[in-house]
C-alpha cells in the first residue's frame, strides 16, 4: 500500500472517530449529560436512512434530511420523558440512558430483526497508487469537517449559539437573564440527536444497520470524548486525531483488534496523565 | 429504635432464606437444583456489586470483566493443570492483577465517577471484541484453545483440594455455591465494620473531609476495587465449573448491564439488595427466554429506565422503610 493511501485510511479512521463522536460532545460538553444511548442513536439515524431510501426516498433528502430530523424528533422525546427528570444527577442518568440503549437494541431486534439492511455507497471507486479506494469515503471526510465547522460557526457566531454557550458556563446567571434554560438544554440535546441520527446515516452505507450496531462505534466514541476533556468540541478534535491516527497505525501494522486495544490503552495512560481532559490541561478557553 | 427493629427483621429474614437454601436439596429435585444452583453463584457477583457501589459509592460497569476474567482464568489454569485448586487461585489472582492495574489509572489520575463508568464499560466492550476474535487453532493458551466466539466448552469441574481424580457431584456444587455466597455476605458484613470499611464509607460520605483527616482516598478506593474485582473472579470460576462453558458474552454489553440492573432493581444502600434484585431479574430473564414473551433487552432495559425514574433507591430499602414505618405506629 503505497503512502498517500495509508495517508487517506489515517484521515477517513479520524473522520469516522468525530463524527461518531460529534453528537456525544454536543450533549455532553453542553448538558454535562453522557448519553448511554449514543450508539443507538447512530443505529436509529441508519435505520431511518435505509428505510427510507428502501420505501423510494431521494439517497441525499433520506440523508441529510429524514435521518437528522426523525434522530432529532426523538431526542425531543427523550428528553422530555427521560433526561428532563434527571437533570444534576449524573450518574442516574447514565443509568437510565443505559436502559434506553438495551430498550431499543430490544425494539429494534423485534420489529425489524436481525439481518443486516443495507443502501450500496453511492459514488463509484478511484485508483490511488495502486490501491482502489471508495469515493465515499472522501465524500464522508469532506462532510465530518462541513458539519464541524458548521457545529463551531453556529456556536459561535449566531445568537442561538451564544445563548447554548453562556447557558453552559452559568445557568443560575442565564437564568436570571431570563433565558429559558430548561428549552436550551431541550434543544442542545435534539440538536445533538440529529448529528448522530446524521452519522448513523452517514456510516450506514459503508457498515449496513443491525440492531446492535451502535456497539461498534459506542465505546470509541466515549473514550473520545471523555479524553477531549471539557471543552468538548475542540477536545473531541484533539482526541480524535490523536486515537484515530493511534488506532489506524495499530490497525495497518497489526490488525483492527490491536488498533482498538492500543486505542484503550492510551486512553487509560491519556487520563492518567491528564485527568481533566486534554482541554481540561492545554486549552482552557476554547470553546 | 426503628434501625434496631429493621435489624433484628432483616437478620431474621437473613437466617429464614439461609435455611430455605440449605434445606433445597431435599425439596427439589436434582435438576431443579442445578437451575437454582447458577443463583448462588450470580448472587456472589451481585454482592462484589453490592461492596463497590454500594459500599464504596464507586459505580464500575467493569465487575462483569472481572468476572469473565476469572471465569476465563479458572478455564485455561483448570484445562492446563487438569485440577482445580491452583485453577480456583489463579481465578482470584488475575481478575485482582487486572483490577490494580486498571483502578491504578482510574483512582490515582483522580477521574471523576462519570468517567470512571465510562472506562469500566469500554473496557468490557472492547475485551468483548477481542475474546470474539480469538477463534481458532492460533489462540490457545497452553493446551487450551480460547475459542473465540464459540467460547470454551468442557470447562473442567471443581474438585476435591488436591485431587483431581474426584469432582464435586451437582449437590456439592451446589453445596459450595451456597455456602460460598454465605461466608461472602457475613464477610462483607464485618469488611464493613473494620477500620478499612469505615474509612471507605467516611470517603463515599464526604471525600475531601476524609482526606483531610489524612486517610489517602486512592489507596483505599483500589484496595476497594481489587477486593470487589476477586469476590468477583471467584464467582466466575464456579460459573464456568458450574455450566462447564464461558464464552465471550460474559464480557457483553447486556450481561454488564444485567449486574447493574440486579444492583439498580434491588436497592444498593443495603448488602443485600443487589442479591435479591440477582435473583428477581434472573428469574425474570429465565422466564422470558422460555416462554418468549418479549425481548429481554426491551423487557430489562424499560425495567432500568423506570427504577431509575421512579424507584431510585431501590425494591430491598422501600420494603425496609416500610417494616419500620409499620414499627414506629
Amino acid at each position: 500500500m503505497s503512502l498517500t493511501a495509508t495517508g487517506l485510511h489515517l484521515v477517513y479512521g479520524i473522520a469516522v472517530l468525530v463524527l461518531t463522536s460529534l453528537g456525544l460532545a454536543i450533549v455532553f460538553g453542553m448538558m454535562r449529560v453522557i448519553n448511554f444511548a449514543h450508539g443507538e442513536f447512530l443505529m436509529l439515524g441508519g435505520y431511518a436512512f435505509v428505510l427510507s431510501v428502501q420505501a423510494g426516498a431521494n439517497v441525499w433528502i433520506a440523508m441529510f434530511v429524514v435521518a437528522p430530523l426523525a434522530v432529532g424528533l426523538f431526542g425531543v422525546l427523550v428528553e422530555r420523558i427521560v433526561i428532563r427528570h434527571l437533570y444534576g444527577r449524573v450518574l442516574d442518568t447514565i443509568l437510565a440512558t443505559w436502559g434506553l440503549s438495551l430498550f431499543l437494541i430490544g425494539l429494534a431486534s423485534v420489529t425489524l430483526g436481525f439481518q443486516q439492511r443495507g443502501v450500496a455507497p453511492p459514488f463509484g471507486s478511484f485508483e490511488l497508487g495502486g490501491t482502489r479506494e471508495s469515493v465515499y469515503s472522501v465524500f464522508l471526510i469532506g462532510v465530518t469537517i462541513a458539519l464541524v465547522v458548521a457545529v463551531l460557526a453556529f456556536l459561535s457566531r449566531t445568537r442561538w449559539g451564544l445563548l447554548a454557550r453562556g447557558t453552559m458556563q452559568n445557568p443560575a446567571m442565564a437564568e436570571a437573564l431570563c433565558v429559558d434554560t430548561r428549552k436550551v438544554y431541550a434543544w442542545t440535546f435534539a440538536g445533538g440527536a440529529a448529528v448522530s441520527g446524521l452519522a448513523g446515516a452517514l456510516l450506514a452505507p459503508i457498515t449496513g444497520v443491525v440492531p446492535t450496531v451502535g456497539l461498534v462505534y459506542v465505546a470509541k466514541a466515549f473514550i473520545t470524548v471523555i479524553t477531549g476533556g471539557a471543552n468538548a468540541l475542540t477536545g473531541t478534535l484533539l482526541a480524535g486525531t490523536m486515537f484515530g491516527s493511534i488506532s489506524e497505525i495499530a490497525t495497518t501494522f497489526g490488525s483492527p483488534i490491536v488498533g482498538q486495544v492500543a486505542l484503550l490503552a492510551a486512553a487509560i495512560v491519556a487520563l492518567r496523565l491528564m485527568p481533566a481532559g486534554i482541554t481540561g490541561r492545554f486549552f482552557r478557553r476554547s470553546p | 429504635m426503628t434501625a434496631a427493629r429493621t435489624g433484628r427483621a432483616g437478620d431474621a429474614a437473613l437466617v429464614a432464606c439461609a435455611l430455605l437454601a440449605f434445606a433445597m436439596p431435599w425439596l427439589v429435585e436434582t435438576f431443579t437444583l442445578v437451575g437454582i444452583n447458577v443463583f448462588a453463584i450470580l448472587g456472589i457477583l451481585a454482592l462484589s456489586m453490592s461492596l463497590v457501589w454500594g459500599v464504596g459509592g464507586v459505580l464500575s460497569f467493569g465487575q462483569s470483566v472481572f468476572f469473565g476474567l476469572g471465569a476465563y482464568a479458572y478455564a485455561v489454569v483448570a484445562g492446563n493443570l487438569g485440577g482445580s485448586t491452583i485453577a480456583l487461585g489463579a481465578a482470584l489472582a488475575v481478575p485482582a492483577g487486572f483490577a490494580a492495574l486498571l483502578g491504578y489509572f482510574l483512582f490515582f489520575g483522580r477521574i471523576s465517577d462519570v468517567y470512571l463508568a465510562v472506562i469500566t464499560l469500554t473496557v468490557s466492550l472492547i475485551l468483548f471484541h477481542v475474546i470474539n476474535t480469538v477463534a481458532g487453532a492460533d489462540f490457545r493458551i497452553g493446551e487450551i484453545a480460547l475459542g473465540g466466539y464459540n467460547g470454551m466448552p468442557g470447562v473442567a469441574p471443581i474438585n476435591l483440594p488436591w485431587d483431581a481424580g474426584r469432582p464435586l457431584d451437582y449437590e456439592e456444587m451446589y453445596w459450595l455455591s451456597v455456602v460460598a455466597l454465605l461466608v461472602v455476605y457475613v464477610g462483607l458484613r464485618r469488611l464493613v465494620r473494620t477500620d478499612f470499611g469505615r474509612i471507605v464509607l467516611a470517603i463515599r460520605e464526604n471525600e475531601l473531609r476524609a482526606e483531610l483527616l489524612g486517610y489517602d482516598s486512592r489507596a483505599y478506593k483500589l484496595g476497594l476495587f481489587v477486593i470487589g474485582a476477586t469476590i468477583a473472579g471467584f464467582a466466575g470460576a464456579l460459573y464456568a465449573a458450574w455450566g462447564s462453558f464461558v464464552g465471550p458474552d460474559v464480557f457483553g454489553m447486556s450481561f454488564a448491564a444485567q449486574i447493574i440492573i440486579w444492583a439498580q432493581v434491588g436497592g444498593v444502600s443495603t448488602l443485600a439488595g443487589p442479591v435479591v434484585g440477582c435473583v428477581l431479574i434472573q428469574a425474570l430473564t429465565t422466564w422470558l427466554g422460555t416462554s418468549q414473551v418479549a425481548d429481554a433487552n426491551l423487557v430489562l432495559g424499560a425495567l432500568l429506565m423506570f427504577f431509575v425514574l421512579v424507584i431510585p433507591a431501590g425494591l430491598l430499602p422501600r420494603v425496609q422503610a416500610l417494616f419500620a414505618r409499620r414499627g414506629t405506629r
